[in-house]
C-alpha cells in the first residue's frame, strides 16, 4: 500500500470505519498506526500505491489534501503545528469555512468542549505562548468546528493528563453524536473501550479488527514490540 | 493645551487622510484636537497638533521636516500620539529628521503611518535621534504602505539612547504593497536597567531588496533587549539581515532571534552577531531560514484551504 527504499511500510490493511462509528487502532510503537492515519489524509510523502481507498462510494486515493478535506475528512496530529502569529478564533474558523460562517457562540463552545477557557484562549495565538497540552486541545477544538464526516485523531491523549483522559472520550464521543465517524490512534485502553470497533496494527498490517475490548486484551497479551524488530507473533497471523 | 495648525492646503489633506486610512489609520484621528497628531506630506506640515505635556515643533527644510517632540518630565501621556509621514505624487524626496526626548519619568506611545500609494521613483529617508530618558517609556510603532509599483526606496536611521530604568520599545512593519528597496539601520545604547525590544516584519516581493542592521549595545548593568526580525520573501526578492547585540555589563540579557521564510528564487542571508566582553552578560541567539514548515501547510489543507492559501495564512500570521 505504501512503501518507502523498496520497504513496505503498509501492507495487507483491510480498514473499514462505519458511519458514526468509532473505530480504535491499537499497536506498540512503530507498528504503522500514525502512517496510516497520514496515508488516509494524503499528506505528503504518504501517497497510496495499491488498492482503493473508498470514501462514502467514492475512490479518493488519488485526491489531494484538500480536496480529501472538502469531502469531509481531516487529521488531529499527535503533536500540533504551532502557527506563529495565528489566532485560536481564526485557525478555529478556518476549519468552519465549509460549513458557512461561524458564530462567536460557536467559537465559544468548541473551546470549553475541550475545556478552555473561551475568555482566556480565544484572543491568543496557537503558537509558543501556548503548551503542548494547550495546543493539542486547541487542535481538538478546530475538528469540532470544522464538523468532519470522518476525523482522524492521532493519539489525541498525548500530551494531555490522566485526569482530562475522560473528557477526551466524552469529546469523541460528541464528535459521533454531532454526526462524524473517529478513526482513532491510541494506546489508551480508556479510548479503545469507548470505541465501537478497534483494529490491531503490527508492522504495516491490520492484523485483526473487532471487539475493542477484545481486540485490546489480546494487544495487552499476545503482542511484543514492533521496535524489537522481530515477526509478529505467528498466533497473532493465524 | 497647546494646539498648532500650522499648514491647512485642504486637497493634500484630504489625500494624505485616504492614504493614511488604506495604510490601516483611522484619518478622523488626525482631526482630533484631543489628540496629539503630526501630518507631514513631502516638505509641508499639514497638521500639527501637541497636547499637554508635548512639545512640538516642526521647521519645513527643501526636501522635508525638522521635527522636534519633547515629552516633559513626569508626563505620561494618556493616549497615543498619531503621525503620519507620506508622499501622494509618483516621484519625490522625503527627508524626516526627528529628534525626539522623553524626559525622566515620561511615557508615551506613537504610532507612525507611512504611505507612498503611489510611489514610482520615490525617496523617504528618516534620521531619528531619540533619547528615553531615566525611567520614561517610548513605545513606537510604525506602518509603513507602500503601492503596487516598488518604485521607492525607503532609508530609516535612528539613533536611540536609553537612559538607566528607560524602556524603548519598537515595531516596523512593511508587509503591503511592494517594499522596493529597504534599508534599516537602528542602534540603541541602553544604560543600567534598560530594556529595548526592537520588532521588524517585512513582507517581500518581485526584486525588492530588504536590508536590516540592528545593533543593541547593552552598557548598563541589567540591561536587556529583544531583537526580533520576522522576514517573508517570494519572487525575486533578496534579503539580508544583521542583528548584533553586545553584552557589556554585569547580568546584561540579550537575545537576537530572525526568522525568515523564502519561496520562488528568493535569496536571505541572516547573521545574528553577539559580542560579550563582560563575564557576567549572557547574549544568545537564533536565525532560521527555510519555507513554509510543511505540517503548518498540511493541517491548513486538511481543513480544506488549498496549499497557495494556507501558505498565505501562515506568513501572514508570521508577519502580524
Amino acid at each position: 500500500m505504501l512503501s518507502r527504499d523498496g520497504k513496505r511500510i503498509l501492507r495487507g490493511v483491510n480498514l473499514e470505519v462505519g458511519d458514526q462509528e468509532i473505530h480504535s487502532i491499537i499497536g506498540a510503537n512503530g507498528a504503522g498506526k500514525s502512517t496510516l492515519a497520514y496515508t488516509l489524509m494524503g499528506l505528503q510523502g504518504y501517497e497510496h500505491e495499491e488498492g482503493s481507498l473508498i470514501f462514502d462510494g467514492e475512490d479518493i486515493a488519488k485526491l489531494s489534501i484538500t480536496e480529501r478535506a472538502r469531502k469531509g475528512i481531516t487529521l488531529a496530529w499527535q503533536e500540533p503545528a504551532r502557527f506563529e502569529g495565528l489566532k485560536v478564533r481564526d485557525y478555529l474558523a478556518i476549519g468552519a469555512k465549509g460549513n458557512g460562517d461561524i458564530t462567536e457562540e460557536e467559537l465559544k463552545d468548541a473551546l470549553k468542549k475541550v475545556d478552555l477557557k473561551p475568555e482566556k484562549y480565544l484572543d491568543r495565538e496557537v503558537g509558543e505562548a501556548l503548551s503542548g497540552g494547550e495546543r493539542k486541545r486547541i487542535e481538538l477544538a478546530s475538528i469540532i468546528t470544522m464538523r468532519p464526516k470522518l476525523a482522524i485523531l492521532d493519539e489525541p491523549d498525548s500530551g494531555i493528563d490522566v485526569v482530562s483522559l475522560k473528557e477526551i472520550v466524552a469529546l469523541i464521543q460528541a464528535l459521533k453524536e454531532n454526526g462524524s465517524s473517529v478513526l482513532v490512534i491510541t494506546h489508551r485502553e480508556e479510548i479503545a473501550a469507548a470505541s465501537d470497533k478497534a483494529s490491531l496494527m503490527c508492522e504495516g498490517a491490520i492484523l485483526r479488527s473487532g471487539d475493542p475490548l477484545e481486540i485490546s486484551e489480546f494487544f495487552k497479551n499476545r503482542c511484543i514490540p514492533c521496535d524489537s524488530r522481530v515477526s509478529p507473533p505467528k498466533a497473532a497471523l493465524q | 493645551m497647546t494646539q498648532i495648525t500650522i499648514s491647512t492646503l485642504s486637497s493634500e489633506i484630504e489625500d494624505m487622510d485616504a492614504a493614511y486610512s488604506a495604510a490601516g489609520g483611522d484619518a478622523a484621528i488626525l482631526h482630533k484636537h484631543e489628540l496629539a497628531s503630526l501630518v507631514i506630506s513631502g516638505s509641508k506640515v499639514l497638521n500639527a497638533n501637541g497636547t499637554e505635556g508635548i512639545v512640538l515643533e516642526t521647521q519645513e527644510t527643501e526636501h522635508g521636516v525638522d521635527v522636534k517632540m519633547i515629552i516633559k518630565k513626569g508626563y505620561k501621556i494618556p493616549l497615543p500620539v498619531h503621525l503620519c509621514f507620506g508622499l501622494i505624487p509618483e516621484d519625490g524626496l522625503q527627508e524626516i529628521k526627528m529628534n525626539f526626548v522623553a524626559e525622566e519619568d515620561s511615557a508615551v506611545e506613537l504610532i507612525a503611518h507611512c504611505t507612498f500609494p503611489n510611489a514610482m521613483k520615490v525617496i523617504h529617508r528618516m534620521d531619528a535621534q531619540m533619547v528615553i530618558g531615566k525611567n520614561a517609556s517610548l513605545k513606537y510603532t510604525e506602518t509603513h504602505f507602500h503601492g503596487p509599483h516598488g518604485g521607492i526606496e525607503v532609508i530609516p536611521k535612528a539613533n536611540i539612547k536609553i537612559e538607566e530604568g528607560g524602556s524603548y520599545y519598537t515595531n516596523f512593519s512593511l508587509v503591503s504593497g511592494r517594499v522596493g528597496y529597504l534599508e534599516f539601520d537602528y542602534t540603541v545604547e541602553a544604560k543600567k536597567d534598560a530594556v529595548c525590544e526592537l520588532v521588524t516584519k517585512v513582507y517581500g516581493k518581485k526584486d525588492d531588496k530588504i536590508k536590516i542592521l540592528e545593533k543593541v549595545s547593552l552598557n548598563g548593568e541589567n540591561a536587556r533587549s529583544v531583537i526580533k526580525s520576522r522576514l517573508a520573501i517570494t519572487d525575486d526578492a533578496v534579503s539580508e539581515f544583521r542583528g548584533i547585540t553586545e553584552g557589556r555589563a554585569p547580568r546584561a540579557r540579550g537575545h537576537v532571534d530572525c526568522m525568515e521564510v523564502i519561496q520562488g528564487n528568493a535569496k536571505a542571508e541572516a547573521i545574528p552577531i553577539v559580542r560579550v566582553d563582560n563575564p557576567l552578560a549572557k547574549v544568545t541567539h537564533e536565525a532560521a531560514i527555510g519555507c513554509v514548515d510543511k505540517k503548518e501547510v498540511e493541517t491548513l489543507m486538511a481543513r480544506g484551504l488549498e496549499e497557495d492559501d494556507a501558505i498565505d495564512i501562515i506568513v501572514k500570521g508570521m508577519l502580524a
